[in-house]
């Protein structure tokens, strides 16, 4: 592998520099660097960030290679701008145990279009009864440093306590789906104004925040670090900022999707806005955006969840939930957060790479860009305007919420370890 | 009108009293002793039915039947087909089939719309029933029955009391009353325990009451809901006993009600629950008449959405005027 020299980006948005990536490294950052052996990306009013890194990715496979496998999420990925994911453990079979998370692991490996860092499973096929041998997947070769049962809530507290405490010896976090399941059986969508004229079942807002609650306070209980997957409710963030002020150690996430878009989506009656959690209010979105922009949310994770088109092709109940959002995470942050003045580039790069790495404790991923460390670089052309088209997704799913909107911020480049896996918003 | 009927909010006034009007003609026609009007001949009418009910197919299947329409009943109901490629490939069939019209009875909410959107399909769709979202056609005979009965049959239902009493969270035909009813101009108060009305209720056209005695004195209808005995063991209510004593309508309180009010309701009716036996005899229940005026709400329904701009009552000679202008 040789040089490459990245000339005149804005650095998280600052001043415009020149960094030279060699081998897998950063090897100079500065001005006036010479080109000299290295092949030049002329980058002039680009904004360069670190590898994005994204908690909660449904890569799919093993079981359901239908929607997505490893190979075509991690291009999606890539073409993200995403040097590392997160993925989810609720496949066929459950990632649950060290052989499923390793497989994970290991198929990640040989894409190499970006890091795969395997999410296991807290309880044995995700039925929320018995802990599935969570030392044995952290002491796999997967590494495994976050649990989460997603796509279905912990809700036995005592096994929530149990896991929460458990995964301190390795220094592991629980990332919980809060859906109270009594409070949404048959939820079919938020519950309020729309549900009501709809006629489709209710997802009360209390059933995610009733279980907020109680895991902060058991986290703060037993000394143990947690995380809120996808919290999508104005009570939630409520909850989880009166518990940072408590000390309590808890981080948050919230999807693109709930940034943008709300459950008057719901009246075409489309299930491509069916998602868990669903889509709330403008007044929910409103205060996602200022919590992600004061840090009471600490990340902005893509809950990326593919679905074949026959899944989506049909009515409202019969539609499976989740929505594709890996290649057009970074546009719609752009979008709500920045183009608003919500938050600047060295912000975004705080939400979606440094914050992500350091709660899935990642080596290598959502580092500075800076001399030294690991070439994980996404560049992104923030002048860019264009309606998104599902046709030319990486990703195996289309099943997107924003076909035809016009979006902007396009990622040009990502280099991973060095390695250009995106060249001119093209898969290398 | 629109090219399909999904919802009753989709009606303007002048919509919904043109279809009223154009019932109280295909009433007429029932009086008659060959009750068929050639109006549909040659068109294709589907009973899509998803969901059992038999009182509500034959009542579509007549109602075509009287405009001399070809009816085909397909009942999606216990078929194995995979749930979701179901509606869509069934569209797809019925089609290919030929279909002017797809009468659709679905458990889901949202079902009619999607298949009046999708592109699966070109002819028009009537909504029989979706879930807990719609059911206008039965709105609209229940208007038409209200106007018979309280407003001499004609123009709109303006300042009319109506109290809609029972499971407003799982019914269809409240939320469709309600749309039709407030743009006919009548009042509505909807009844039920709160457990039974929906969160979001507030930006309702209408009052909510927790209360039925305090309301049935100043109504001019009270319609009860059917409320499923299985809802108890949901919680949404202690017993059938407390249930019935307090949202039931018996005749104690029925003695109540104006003079002139009626009693209504959709049924199938559970006798001893929301309406004792009494209620349900008595002169002032409009019930059967209310099957009645299903016919004919529904030959207007389709009238309207496949018929065009004809007269309502296409009288022989026009008809054979059409007939022989398609075999010149
Ligand atoms: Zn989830």
């Amino acid at each position: 592998m040789g040089k490459t020299l990245i000339r005149g980006a804005k650095v998280l948005g600052g001043e415009p520099q020149d960094v030279l990536i060699d081998g897998e490294t950063i090897a100079e950052v500065g001005t006036g660097i010479s080109a000299e052996g290295a092949e030049v990306i002329e980058a002039e009013g680009k904004i360069l960030l670190p590898g994005l890194v994204d908690l909660h990715t449904h890569l799919r496979e093993p079981g359901r290679e239908d929607s997505e496998t490893v190979l075509t999420g991690t291009k999606a990925a890539a073409v993200g701008g995403y040097t590392s994911v997160h993925a989810m453990a609720n496949t066929f079979p459950v990632a649950d145990t060290a052989g499923v998370v390793e497989q994970v692991w290991r198929l990640g490996k040989e894409s190499g279009y970006c890091d795969v860092q395997p999410v296991g499973a807290v309880t044995v096929g995700l039925e929320g009864k018995k802990l599935a041998e969570l030392g044995a997947m952290h002491d796999s070769a997967a590494n495994v440093r976050v649990f989460s049962d997603d796509g279905k809530c912990v809700d036995d507290a005592v096994i929530m306590r149990r896991a929460l405490e458990y995964v301190k010896a390795f220094d592991g976090v629980v990332a919980q789906h809060a859906q109270e399941p009594r409070l949404t059986e048959g939820a079919q969508m938020n519950e309020g104004i729309v549900s009501a004229e709809l006629g489709l079942g209710g997802w009360p807002a209390v059933a995610e925040e009733s279980i907020i609650a109680r895991d902060v306070l058991l986290a703060d209980h037993v000394g143990s670090r947690v995380h809120i997957c996808h919290l999508s409710t104005a009570g939630s963030v409520e909850i989880v900022r009166w518990a940072k002020s408590r000390g309590i150690d808890v981080t948050a996430e919230v999807t693109p999707h709930h940034l943008l878009l709300t459950d008057e989506l719901v009246r075409t009656y489309n299930p491509v806005y069916k998602v868990n959690p669903p889509l709330r209010t403008e007044r929910d979105v409103m205060a996602l955006r200022e919590a992600l922009a004061d840090g009471t949310i600490d990340v902005v994770a893509t809950d990326h969840a593919p679905h074949p088109h026959e899944d989506k092709d049909c009515e409202w109940g019969a539609a499976a939930m989740g929505m594709v959002g890996l290649e057009t995470a970074l546009s719609v942050i752009q979008h709500t957060m920045v183009d608003t003045g919500l938050i600047d580039w060295a912000q975004v790069a705080d939400r979606m790479s440094f914050r992500p790495a350091a709660i899935g404790r990642l080596e290598g991923h959502g580092r500075p860009v800076s001399v030294g460390e690991p070439a994980n670089l996404t560049l992104v052309d923030s002048a860019y305007r264009g309606a998104v088209d599902p046709a030319g997704f990486a990703s195996r799913s289309r099943n997107t919420p924003y076909e035809g909107r016009e979006l902007p911020g396009r990622v040009t480049h990502t280099f991973l370890r060095g390695r250009a896996t995106v060249v001119d918003g093209k898969l290398a | 009108m629109k090219r399909h009927l999904i919802s009753a909010a989709d009606l303007s006034r002048d919509d919904a009293v043109l279809i009223l009007d154009t019932a109280e003609e295909m009433a007429r026609v029932a009086d008659r002793p060959i009750k068929k009007l050639p109006t549909l001949r040659g068109r294709t009418v589907v009973n899509l039915f998803f969901e059992d009910s038999t009182r509500t197919r034959i009542s579509f299947e007549a109602a075509a039947k009287r405009l001399s329409a070809d009816v085909i009943n397909f009942s999606a109901k216990g078929s194995s087909v995979s749930k979701g490629e179901s509606l869509k490939d069934t569209a797809l069939t019925l089609e290919a089939m030929g279909a002017d019209a797809v009468v659709i009875r679905h458990h889901d909410s949202g079902a009619p719309h999607r298949l009046a959107t999708s592109g699966w399909i070109g002819g028009s769709v009537i909504n029989a029933g979706d879930g807990t979202h719609e059911h206008p056609t039965q709105a609209l005979l229940d208007a038409f029955t209200m106007r018979r009965r309280l407003a001499g049959g004609e123009g709109d239902l303006n300042g009319r009391r109506i109290t809609i009493v029972g499971d407003i969270l799982h019914s269809r035909v409240a939320r469709s009353n309600v749309h039709l009813l407030t743009t006919l101009g009548a009042e509505v108060t909807l009844v039920a325990p709160p457990t039974l009305v929906p969160v979001g209720v507030e930006t309702w056209p209408c009052e909510v009451s927790y209360d039925l005695d305090a309301v049935v004195a100043k109504s001019d209808a009270v319609m009860m809901l059917r409320v499923q005995r299985e809802r108890m063991n949901a919680a949404f209510f202690p017993t059938e006993r407390e249930y019935a004593r307090r949202y039931g309508l018996d005749g104690e309180r029925m003695a109540r009600m104006p003079g002139h009010a009626i009693v209504m309701h959709p049924g199938p009716m559970n006798r001893g629950m929301e309406i004792t036996a009494e209620v349900a005899d008595s002169p002032r229940c409009t019930a059967v008449e209310q099957v009645t005026n299903g016919v004919s709400i529904r030959m207007a329904v389709m009238y309207l959405l496949l018929g065009g701009n004809e007269p309502a009552l296409s009288t022989p000679s026009t008809t054979s005027t059409t007939r022989t202008e398609e075999n010149k």
